[in-house]
Parts: structure tokens; C-alpha cells; sequence
């Protein structure tokens, strides 16, 4: 997250000790069940591990995950950038207003994410009654679970394109109007490539939250193996079973991916933030 | 290309940012559009561009209603003050944009581009530099780029908006005299912005000095210099000496002693303050020479001006600018008389009480004053 | 001529817009601001609307009575109470990470920094198993604390234990960008001023990172009170001992008792907002206490 330019000192003093005890802290804190993700999946072999993917269930829950992800991540990125369009480049009333319910969702419970939609299209629901006889299925059904990670993870990319289109300012956007070019062509040649990183940025983390979100999705799932349950809830089923190893090769797999995305997410940060800062 | 602004009003809140501001642009004439901060310049820019829309007027550009179009349809050429470049785009891609963006059917070859990118690459001299992103380049060459991407379009009109602000002096006075060299080349009409006077009397044909939303005066910075229209123009064009006065029957009085040079400058009976520019100011020596009674305080500066400080009877500082031979007859100590071959008064400030205190004060000290 | 005389539409358009938004050169607002109005309604606003509709459905008297049975209370407590507890710790545990990130260098430096952010991107249901097996009686850590009698694993303790991994990215990222501009020139003035290395810290860097400490503190604090993945697996969920506020709403969802569960969520996600706000209020006093 920080492209440190100052030069690093050579630890003195205090130093030695202050690594030491940050060092054990997050070994600890963050490394420790990092590990045992993957020394359980592995615990009894590598066929016990690869075994899940002969499951239909476990197949079906990591296809669930991918087309969830698949539905809220571009949602939630063309909401970020319409956001960020109408918020960095244009001066009105109630902005504050509209910035703040944008983060409200980073302060809410993910089980209250989820509470909040059977609240509105739950069979006692708002909208029960109403969707029950046109015969749509919300809860307990992909609408529901795509509506619980789209809340979850609504925030997330539109934050870290809101400051950064705000920072940049709309003299280049009105430097391309004067030469001619039209909104669409603006936005595309000019906005968008400015913030490609911050946007690949907020896509990575959204992705990865919307593959892994639990609270929401548990409570609209309805937990039906095979067919509403996405890879963590399947890891859950698998560990509330004593089915130790597989749910801990789910867990892994999973695991794989947060490690994916932090090491893209560094990536590119060190590729986009020479270009940003100047 | 003729640029008529006919009575332009725009107000930001309660805030007046231009006041009726009306003003002509001759085909190919560099205009200058010049004024302290928040005297609606930059404003008046934005309008011509349609970045800002005004509140009542007109603006033609060879008889079509420029109001009418949009930022994009207008065709102008803009620069801005920090130049705006398209950060992730090169040098030769931001020049081509203009082209680029066309509509399919009326966009020129690549070829042609291409061509049109290379001459304007020549034309403001930095040819080698088309594949630079604008984070490599020095503020000079920023500038430049902003210039040819702006001209790329062949604008109708370019209007600058503080061109030479983020740059350092020495780079600024160079790519002062390549502007206008541009310019001249391109023949376009062009309108810059600027705050510094200097900067505005070298580049144009006609300076517009404004002030308050208002403007105070429009001239070929000759016209400025020779006959300025207002209290105002004469002191924002150059250092002056400040001296209140008291004027009655076409004579005006400074301590109380009539200075016959002001004589000239029609005014009404009252209290004010006389304009005097220091290289307008003359020293006597001579015990009969008419002026103002002075006291010289310090002879300074190299070369072939020199500065003399004066004070008057009054205690007021006055400061003489005078050759170097002029100004070998004098030194420090010795009284003098002092007049002024040009002077403006300035009634109004005559109404702020300081002022006014200031002048009955002074004529109240000197009672045994020589009276003509 | 003609041209001279103004065009009517150029005096009518004259600021026909409406008053709320400034004009601007650039297109695109109407739709990309109506996209965003409807799309923030309907995902954020339209649900949220539910949670504080709901809870008042049947009387108020219900929702009082919903909120103050011990079971509901107890595990209000704990979550709020873990999450306090968490946060302090988190605060410090960051500040020094944070630290050590930003001004040292050691081998590993880039991938420990990448690290920090595992627990945003880590599903939570994947930490909680691990956290459970970790901590429970026959893991690598449970089995060292098990003969000195401190039982993590199904306890209150638990629930805090994984609170300390959510919570420490949001302080390490809230502090680190406020340490990168810290000008070391301060701190060598305060040097050369002679104080020694804990005045400086202590006068010096300490209050600089006042805001940021807060801001991560009270993200730290409020993501912390609503976790459910990485608790539930690990505390054990007896009622009125380690039962966490989120559970009882899954628990009350689950008995189609929606007023009920929506009043448990109204309440954690008033706490909630009141400490964020409180905090921010806070920040924003200390910021400009220490703006130059």
C-alpha cells in the first residue's frame, strides 16, 4: 500500500527489538493459521487434498463462487466509476451525503448485510408476498446471495477511485472537450486510463471479498449443497461434518486465492504508483 | 476571424465576477487580458472557452453565435495554466488527440496526422520529444506541448490562461518571445491571460486591463503607457509615488505648496493623491526652481540608472529615478525641489478618512508655506 | 448584422439549470449520477430502509423486550466488549508494525508488508476454522496452553483472539501513508533540541499519529463488532457465555422471527455508527489541533 521513497534506516538501538516483536506478532497473529490451512489440507496426503475435486458438491459450490463474483464484481466496478464520475468531476448539493452512504456498508455486520435483504424479499418480507406468487425465488436462491455479496462489497472499489479521480482534478477531461472529443470518448481516452490501476486495485479486493464472503451469504444462502452453497459455506458444511481434510483443502483453495490477490495487489501497486504520483 | 464580446455579466453566488465587459478581438490581433487576481480575467477566459456559461451577453466569432455551441464544438484552442497535459499519453499522442477524436468521417489519414504532429513538434521546437510521457519533461517543454496540442486543431481562436505562471523566470522570458513567434507564424487570433504587467505589455497588440469585473482600459500597451484612462491603470502599470494633495482652481497642492506640473489634470475641487511614476519625477537644485521642497536621503543602483530617495517637508518618502549623469549632480543630504512631468490624481482615494486626515495634517503643518 | 442582435435561445438558456449543482463543460452527469443514485438506493439505501422500518412493526414495547433478554444482551456485550478489547490491542500491536514497516529495513521487508493485508483478503470462514484448529486442544498453539490451564478455543477468549487478526490491517494502512509524510526533519529537530528517543516519540510522533491511530482504532472497532466467520468456528456459541450479536440475529432469521433479528441489527449497527462518529468528530478536532 506504500511505495516508501525515503531511505530506509539500518535498524539501531530499539531497532533489532521492534522487528523482532513485529515480526513474532503478525508470525503469529496472521502466519500461524495461514499455516495450518495448509498443513491440515495436506494432513493426510496429497490424495485426501486433490480429493475434492472429485466432488460434484465441491464442484458446484466453486462454480457458484466464480459466477457470484463474476456478477457483483462488474456491477460494483461500473457503480465505482459512475460514482466517481458524477462525485470527482461535478460540484452539487449533498455530496457529503452520497460519500457516506457509500462507506455506510464498510461499518455494517456481514450478517446484517445479508438480515437486510430477507428483511426487504424474505417470505415475510417486503416483497414476500409479492415475488412469492409471481414464483421468483430471491432468498435462498443466486439473486439473494449476489444481492448480500453486491452490499458486502459495494464500497470497495468505488473508494479507491473517488479520491483518486478527485485528486485529479477535470482540467484534462475539459483540456479534451475544447479539443473536440465527446463525453463517451472523454471518459474512455482520458478518465478511465487515469485510473486503471486504482480500478484493477478495487476490482482485486472486491473480487476477493465478494469470492470469499460468509456472513451475508449464509444467511441467504439456504445452504442447499450442490446447488446455493458457495466455497466458504461448503468449507463450513465440510467442517461442521468432521470432514477435517476437505474442508480445510476448500479452506486452501480459497487461501490460495487471498494469497493471488495480495501478491497482484503488490504488484501493482509498485507498477502504478510511479505514473500516479507524478 | 473577428471576436466580438458584447456586455458579458457572470456572478458566482453573490460574488460579481465580470460587470458588462465588452470588447473587441481583431483578425489574428494577441490580445492580453490583464488585471490583479479576481478581476475576472480567467473568468472571461472560460466564457470564450464554454467552460463557463455567463449570466447576460453575447459573444460572436465572425458573426455566429458562440454562446450557442459547446466547449467541444467551438473549436478553440486552449491552454491552461498547469498545461492539463494527459498524463498517460506522449507527447505526440497528446498533440494528436484533437485529430484522434474526430468523428471517423471527418478525421484526417494517419499519415496526415502524423505530419501535422511533426510540424507542430518543429514549430515550438521540441521535435525528438513525441515520445515522452509529459511526467519527463521539464515545465518549458510542458508548456510547449500544451501550445502544439492546443494549435493541432487549428483553433479559430487560442486563448492561454496564465501561460508562464508555473514556470522560472529565465524560461519564462524565452518562451515569452517564442509565443509570440508562434503567433506570427500562425497568424490566430489569440487571447492570454496574465497577472503580470511586463509579461502583458511584451506580447501584445492590445492589452486589456481589467479590474473588478470591469474593464479599465484597452489599448496597444504604448496607448497604456502614454495615456492611461484611470487612476488605476496608471498605478497598476508601474511603481508610483503616492502624494496626497488638495486640489482648488485647477492647481493641486501638495503640503501645502501648489505644484504647477498637475495643473494639466482635470479634476474636481477636493482632496486626493497624486500619481507620479519615479522615471516621471524631476530634482532641482536651484533656490528659485519651482516644486515641491524635498530633502534627498539616499542615492542608490548600478548601471546607468539611478534611484534617489526623498523626503518631503512632510516627512513623506518620494523616490526619483534619473540617469547616471543626471544624477551625479546630487548627493545625500542636500535640498532639492521636486516636480513631475506626468502625474495623475486619484480623487477617490481621497475619500478613505486616512488620506484625507493625512493632506489637512500636512497643510496644517506648513502654514508658513510659500503660496504662489 | 443579424448576428449582432443576441439569439433568443443564448438569453433563455441563460442558467436554466437547476441551482442544486454548479454548470460544468463536461457531459455525462445526468446519466452517470442517476446510475449512481439508483444503484446506492437500491443495494444500500432500499435494505437499509428495512432494517430500520422493521423493527417497530409489532409495537415498540417488542422491540425493547426483544433487545433486553439477557441471551440478546449477554451477546451484544460480548461482541462490543471483545471488539473494544481487540481494538486497543490492535492499535498498539499496528502502531509498531507500522513503524517497523516504514522505517527499518530488513530482509523479507516487501512480503511482511503485503502480509499485513491478509486478513481483508483471507475469507473469514477459512479463518475460523484455522483459528479454531489452531487454538483448540490439540493445536499447535492450544496444546502449548493447555497444561498452563488458559483455554482459548470455545471461550469468550476465543472470540477476542480471532477479533486481533481482523482488526490489525485497518490500523497498520490507517497509519502507515501518516508516517510516510512525517517529516524526519521532525524528529531530528526534536534531536538536536535535545530529547532523547522516547520525549521524541512521545511528544513529537506520537501526537502526529493521533488521527490516524483513531481512524484505525475505530474501523478496526466496528468490523470487529460484526464479524461472524472468523468467531463463530472458534467461540463455541453457549448461549450467554460465548454466543456473539451476529449470531443471534442468524439464530432469530432462523425462526422466521425477522422484527426480532432486525432489532438486534438496528442496535449493533446504531453502536456501531455512534463510535464511528464519535471517533471521527474526535479525529477531525486532533487534526486540526495538529494542523500546521
Amino acid at each position: 500500500m506504500t511505495a516508501s521513497t525515503r531511505a530506509l534506516r539500518r535498524a539501531t538501538g530499539f531497532g533489532p527489538v521492534l522487528i523482532a516483536l513485529a515480526l513474532f506478532w503478525l508470525a503469529l497473529i496472521i502466519g500461524a493459521p495461514l499455516a495450518t490451512v495448509v498443513a491440515e489440507a495436506w494432513s493426510k496426503g496429497s490424495e485426501a487434498f486433490f480429493n475434492i475435486f472429485k466432488q460434484p458438491d465441491a464442484l458446484a459450490a466453486i462454480r457458484l463462487t466464480i459466477i457470484v463474483a463474476a456478477i457483483a464484481v462488474p456491477l460494483n466496478a461500473a457503480f465505482g466509476l459512475a460514482a466517481g464520475w458524477s462525485i470527482a468531476k461535478f460540484e452539487f448539493r449533498g455530496k457529503a451525503l452520497l460519500l457516506a452512504l457509500i462507506d455506510l456498508p464498510l461499518s455494517i455486520s456481514p450478517v446484517i448485510s445479508g438480515l437486510v435483504w430477507v428483511l426487504v424479499f424474505g417470505a415475510r418480507g417486503w416483497f414476500g408476498p409479492i415475488l412469492d406468487v409471481a414464483g421468483v425465488k430471491i432468498i435462498f436462491a443466486l439473486p439473494g446471495i449476489v444481492l448480500g455479496t453486491i452490499l458486502v462489497t459495494v464500497s470497495l472499489i468505488a473508494r479507491e477511485i473517488i479520491p483518486l479521480m478527485a485528486e485529479q482534478g477535470s482540467d484534462e477531461e475539459l483540456a479534451a472537450t475544447t479539443l473536440g472529443a465527446g463525453g463517451w470518448t472523454v471518459f474512455r481516452r482520458v478518465t478511465l486510463p487515469n485510473v486503471r490501476w486504482a480500478l484493477l486495485h478495487g476490482v482485486l479486493l472486491c473480487n476477493a471479498r465478494a469470492m470469499g464472503e460468509f456472513g451475508a451469504v449464509s444467511v441467504l444462502s439456504g445452504h442447499i449443497r450442490g446447488l446455493t452453497e458457495t466455497l466458504p459455506l461448503h468449507v463450513e458444511a465440510l467442517y461442521n461434518d468432521y470432514d477435517f481434510v476437505g474442508a480445510f483443502a476448500a479452506a486452501s483453495l480459497l487461501a490460495g486465492l487471498a494469497v493471488v490477490t495480495l501478491i497482484a495487489k503488490s504488484a501493482l501497486e509498485r507498477v502504478g504508483a510511479p505514473r500516479s504520483t507524478t | 476571424m473577428t471576436l466580438t464580446i458584447d456586455r458579458i455579466y457572470k456572478q458566482f453566488g453573490r460574488y460579481p465576477a465580470l460587470t458588462g465587459v465588452s470588447l473587441e478581438a481583431k483578425d489574428g490581433e494577441f490580445l492580453t487580458l490583464l488585471g490583479p487576481s479576481g478581476s475576472g480575467k480567467t473568468t472571461l477566459l472560460r466564457v470564450l472557452a464554454g467552460l463557463e456559461t455567463p449570466d447576460h451577453g453575447c459573444v460572436f466569432l465572425d458573426g455566429v453565435d458562440f454562446l450557442a455551441l459547446s466547449a467541444r464544438e467551438r473549436r478553440i484552442g486552449l491552454v491552461f495554466q498547469q498545461y492539463a497535459l494527459f498524463r498517460h499519453m506522449t507527447v505526440a499522442k497528446n498533440i494528436a488527440f484533437g485529430l484522434d477524436v474526430r468523428p471517423r468521417h471527418q478525421r484526417p489519414a494517419h499519415a496526415t496526422i502524423k505530419a501535422r504532429v511533426d510540424e507542430l513538434l518543429s514549430l515550438t521546437q521540441i521535435e525528438g520529444l513525441g515520445g515522452r510521457y509529459p511526467a519527463q519533461l521539464s515545465g518549458g517543454q510542458r508548456q510547449r506541448v500544451a501550445v502544439a496540442r492546443a494549435l493541432a486543431v487549428e483553433p479559430r481562436l487560442l486563448l492561454l490562461d496564465e501561460p508562464f505562471g508555473a514556470l522560472d523566470t529565465k524560461v519564462r522570458k524565452e518562451l515569452r518571445g517564442e509565443l509570440r513567434r508562434i503567433h506570427d507564424t500562425t497568424g490566430v487570433t489569440t487571447i492570454l491571460v496574465t497577472h503580470d504587467q511586463d509579461e502583458a505589455m511584451a506580447l501584445a497588440d492590445r492589452v486589456v486591463l481589467m479590474n473588478q469585473g470591469r474593464i479599465e482600459q484597452i489599448g496597444t500597451p504604448a496607448e497604456l503607457d502614454a495615456a492611461p484612462a484611470s487612476p488605476f491603470v496608471f498605478e497598476f502599470l508601474g511603481g508610483c509615488n503616492r502624494l496626497p494633495c488638495e486640489v482648488g482652481g485647477g492647481v493641486a497642492r501638495f503640503e501645502g505648496f501648489a505644484a504647477p506640473l498637475v495643473e494639466s489634470i482635470p479634476t474636481k475641487d477636493g482632496y486626493g493623491v497624486a500619481l507620479f511614476r519615479p522615471a516621471d519625477t524631476r530634482l532641482d537644485l536651484g533656490a528659485n526652481a519651482a516644486g515641491l521642497p524635498v530633502r534627498i536621503v539616499d542615492i542608490r543602483g548600478r548601471g546607468a540608472l539611478r534611484t534617489i530617495e526623498c523626503q518631503t517637508l512632510g516627512g513623506l518618502r518620494l523616490t526619483a529615478e534619473l540617469t547616471e549623469q543626471a544624477a551625479a549632480a546630487f548627493e545625500a543630504g542636500q535640498r532639492a525641489k521636486l516636480t513631475a512631468r506626468r502625474a495623475v490624481i486619484d480623487a477617490q482615494d481621497a475619500a478613505r478618512p486616512d488620506a484625507s486626515a493625512t493632506v489637512e495634517k500636512l497643510a496644517s503643518t506648513t502654514s508658513n508655506a510659500v503660496r504662489r | 448584422m443579424v448576428a449582432l442582435a443576441p439569439s433568443l435561445g443564448t438569453i433563455l438558456d441563460v442558467r436554466r439549470r437547476a441551482a442544486w449543482r454548479e454548470p460544468s463543460a463536461l457531459p455525462g452527469f445526468r446519466g452517470a449520477f442517476a446510475f449512481t443514485l439508483v444503484y446506492a438506493g437500491l443495494i444500500i439505501l432500499l435494505p437499509l430502509a428495512a432494517l430500520v422500518a422493521r423493527p417497530w412493526e409489532h409495537s415498540p414495547a417488542d422491540l425493547v423486550h426483544g433487545i433486553l433478554q439477557p441471551r440478546t444482551l449477554a451477546a451484544l456485550r460480548l461482541s462490543f466488549v471483545a471488539a473494544l478489547a481487540a481494538a486497543v490491542v490492535n492499535t498498539a500491536a499496528g502502531l509498531v508494525i507500522a513503524w517497523v514497516l516504514n522505517r527499518y529495513d530488513f530482509p523479507g521487508r516487501r512480503v511482511v508488508d503485503a502480509l499485513v493485508d491478509l486478513p481483508f483478503a483471507l475469507p473469514t470462514a477459512v479463518a475460523g476454522i484455522a483459528l479454531a484448529t489452531l487454538y483448540g486442544p490439540n493445536g499447535w498453539i492450544g496444546s502449548l496452553l493447555a497444561p498452563l490451564g488458559v483455554k482459548v478455543a470455545f471461550t469468550p477468549l476465543g472470540v477476542f483472539v480471532a477479533l486481533l487478526a481482523v482488526g490489525l490491517p485497518f490500523v497498520v494502512r490507517a497509519v502507515q501513508p501518516v508516517l510516510e509524510d512525517l517529516d524526519t526533519a521532525l524528529e531530528e529537530a526534536a534531536q538536536t533540541l535535545g530529547a532523547n528517543t522516547l520525549q521524541t516519540f512521545a511528544r513529537v510522533i506520537l501526537p502526529a499519529l493521533s488521527p490516524a491511530l483513531l481512524t484505525g482504532f475505530s474501523l478496526a472497532f466496528a468490523r470487529g463488532a460484526g464479524e461472524y466467520g472468523s468467531v463463530i468456528f472458534i467461540a463455541g456459541n453457549m448461549p450467554g457465555v460465548s454466543e456473539i450479536g451476529p449470531l443471534v440475529i442468524v439464530t432469530r432469521l432462523e425462526a422466521y422471527d425477522y422484527a426480532g433479528a432486525a432489532a438486534v441489527g438496528l442496535t449493533m449497527l446504531a453502536i456501531s455508527l455512534a463510535v464511528l462518529i464519535a471517533t471521527n468528530w474526535a479525529q477531525v478536532r486532533l487534526a486540526r489541533r495538529g494542523a500546521p
